[in-house]
């Protein structure tokens, strides 16, 4: 069954800023690859429980106590834009 | 004879007795390094600073009586470990520069042991593909063939190995990435059982299968460097809080009474003819060593790359989304912080990271979940349940490790699909959290190599050493590449 990806939409949702021409290429690629992968659907699952961790873990829990965190002077060096204390960015939301 | 040529093993008997200092035997692999690296490419950064400093530490240590197994020793680092203040880029422009503000847990048990860490190795950008030419600051070769790739995506673990760049090396596996290099470039690569090694500090790819793990030249030396760094962390939750397998406790006791079972669905065609060979040769080895050989059929292993096609890129997807222009690494500009960021990681990206962002994205979509990651996620509960049923009557499983030897550079990176099906062998073992060896089993008629994949049930680490070193004795050890046709 082919497969139709709607390619300009996946990539804003993963916030990729790439050419339309760019994005028709990998949208190909992707039906080829996502045709293989859906043989997956060939197999009757019902009643079978999903696997997420292979050994079976569940959550893991440790006391709730202060620890020491990371340096914050050297998180904040390796920073493309900082103050003292904070992460900066552009504005979040748009001009009017 | 360089000490670069030493075995783990070999090197530690020699520093113990006091005929080798680990200052020597770091200028013997750092000269290995700088006879080769021009051609291969194995390393992405040598630290000979920091490797200097922990040799005079390791020396200091060893005279006070205080060595450990792996003090002195000279290892190195896949690129994807996090290591403080030393460059970890996962082979991507996303991350050039980055300085890491800790250590990983598996890179502070090394340091804590005395290993020497003589540099970070080049990988398929975020550990994302099956032969290091995906890696943003250039191609690793293969160093019995520099026309060829040396696997992936820890192919410059598996080639510094190989050469002698280190005398060991760790890397990463997610669907193949240690076992499929090892093959391709003659020596051990295994993957742990899910969870014995933490995976704090290891940049994420697909968590519920990524996995570290050791490579080295002979069984007991990947033994020796899995034991440097397994064992539960409070940093990382899904690692394993139970008793330890006896890695060690095995070795040399051959295969005689073991029941091997060679996994109907990997072979056949695609398969080279000389691969089959050398894999029926061990084979007939094993029978006469005693062990009893049958045969086991897991069909859902025919639908193995497609799950992993669709569990690793929408992990991935997610676990990528960290890669965003804020913290660390590159920031492109931007009016908003929505434009800097979508900027940032088309530019920062390669081609296959972005096809799998894409790829997982989609996978994850309103609408497309059940029927992709979901269903995926369902199909792997199938194959773990085939994998107990076959351990029923067997205690491991065998197959070829790579259905071909090394292929030539450029061979598979336009065909995205072809390349994915290079890991046909290696990934059910990561789709079950299972143990997995790759061990040499001798070339094909060009002299490339070929690797003996063998499968063990969760946490069966000690029958997997136990056949790999019985496979290894059968066989004999691999040789090293021929240093002339790389050196330059």
């Amino acid at each position: 069954m082919p497969i139709e990806i709607d390619i300009a939409h996946v990539a804003r949702l993963a916030r990729l800023g790439l050419d339309d021409d760019v994005l028709a290429t990998y949208g190909a690629q992707l039906e080829v690859i996502l045709e293989h992968a859906a043989k997956v659907q060939s197999l009757d699952t019902d009643g079978v429980e999903p696997t997420a961790h292979p050994l079976g873990l569940m959550n893991g829990f440790r006391e709730d106590v202060a620890r020491p965190s990371l340096d914050r002077a050297e998180v904040l060096a390796q920073a493309p834009d900082a103050t003292d204390t904070h992460f900066r960015v552009p504005p979040a939301l748009e001009q009017e | 004879m360089s000490a670069a040529d030493l075995t783990i093993s070999a090197a530690r008997a020699a520093l113990d007795t006091g005929e080798l200092r680990a200052t020597e035997l770091l200028e013997a692999v750092l000269e290995r390094a700088a006879l080769t690296e021009a051609q291969l490419h194995a390393y992405l950064t040598i630290d000979h600073e920091g490797a200097r400093r922990a040799a005079v530490d390791a020396d200091a240590a060893i005279a006070e009586g205080r060595a450990g197994a792996l003090t002195g020793i000279p290892i190195a680092v896949k690129d994807n470990m996090v290591t403080r203040g030393l460059d970890t880029t996962c082979a991507s422009q996303i991350l050039a520069g980055w300085k890491p503000p800790y250590d990983g847990t598996a890179v502070a048990r090394l340091k804590e042991a005395g290993a020497v860490i003589v540099g970070k190795t080049n990988l398929d950008e975020f550990a994302m593909g099956s032969s290091t030419e995906n890696s943003a600051f250039g191609m690793t070769r293969n160093p019995w063939d520099i026309t060829r790739v040396p696997g992936g995506s820890s192919g410059g673990s598996a080639a510094a190995t190989a050469i002698g760049s280190a005398l060991g090396a760790y890397g990463s596996d997610t669907g193949g990435s240690i076992r499929q290099p090892a093959s391709l470039c003659g020596i051990v690569g295994m993957k742990p059982t899910y969870g014995l090694v933490s995976r704090y500090g290891l940049v994420a790819f697909a968590s519920s299968l990524d996995q570290i793990g050791p490579f080295g030249r002979t069984v007991e030396d990947a033994v020796t460097l899995l034991e440097g760094v397994a064992g539960y962390d409070p940093h990382d939750h899904t690692s394993w809080p139970g008793e330890m397998p006896d890695f060690r406790g095995s070795l040399g006791r051959g295969v005689e009474g073991l029941r091997i079972g060679v996994v109907d669905e990997l072979s056949g065609d695609g398969y080279e003819p000389a691969v089959i060979a050398r894999f029926e040769e061990v084979l007939a080895a094993l029978e006469s060593a005693g062990a009893e050989i049958r045969r086991a059929s897991l069909p859902s292993f025919e639908l193995a790359v497609s799950t992993y096609y669709l569990v690793a890129p929408a992990e991935c997807s997610a676990n990528l989304a960290r890669f965003d222009g804020v913290r660390y690494g590159l920031r492109e500009p931007g009016e908003t912080v929505e434009q800097m960021m979508a900027a940032t990681r088309a530019s920062g990206f390669g081609p296959e990271v972005t096809r799998r962002i894409l790829l997982g994205t989609f996978a994850l979509s309103a609408g497309y979940q059940d029927a992709f990651y979901g269903q995926a996620q369902k199909v792997r509960t199938i194959t773990i349940n085939e994998f107990e049923q076959a351990y029923e009557s067997v205690d491991v499983l065998v197959s070829p490790t790579s259905p071909t030897v090394a292929f030539e550079v450029g061979e598979r990176s336009e065909d995205p699909l072809a390349m994915y099906l290079s890991d046909v062998c290696t990934i059910p073992s990561n789709l079950a959290g299972h143990p997995s060896i790759s061990v040499p089993a001798g070339t094909d008629p060009n002299g490339l190599p070929i690797g003996f994949q063998i499968l063990a049930p969760a946490l069966g680490e000690e029958v997997l050493f136990r056949v790999a070193d019985a496979v290894e004795t059968l066989v004999g050890r691999a040789e090293m590449p021929v240093l002339e046709e790389v050196a330059r």
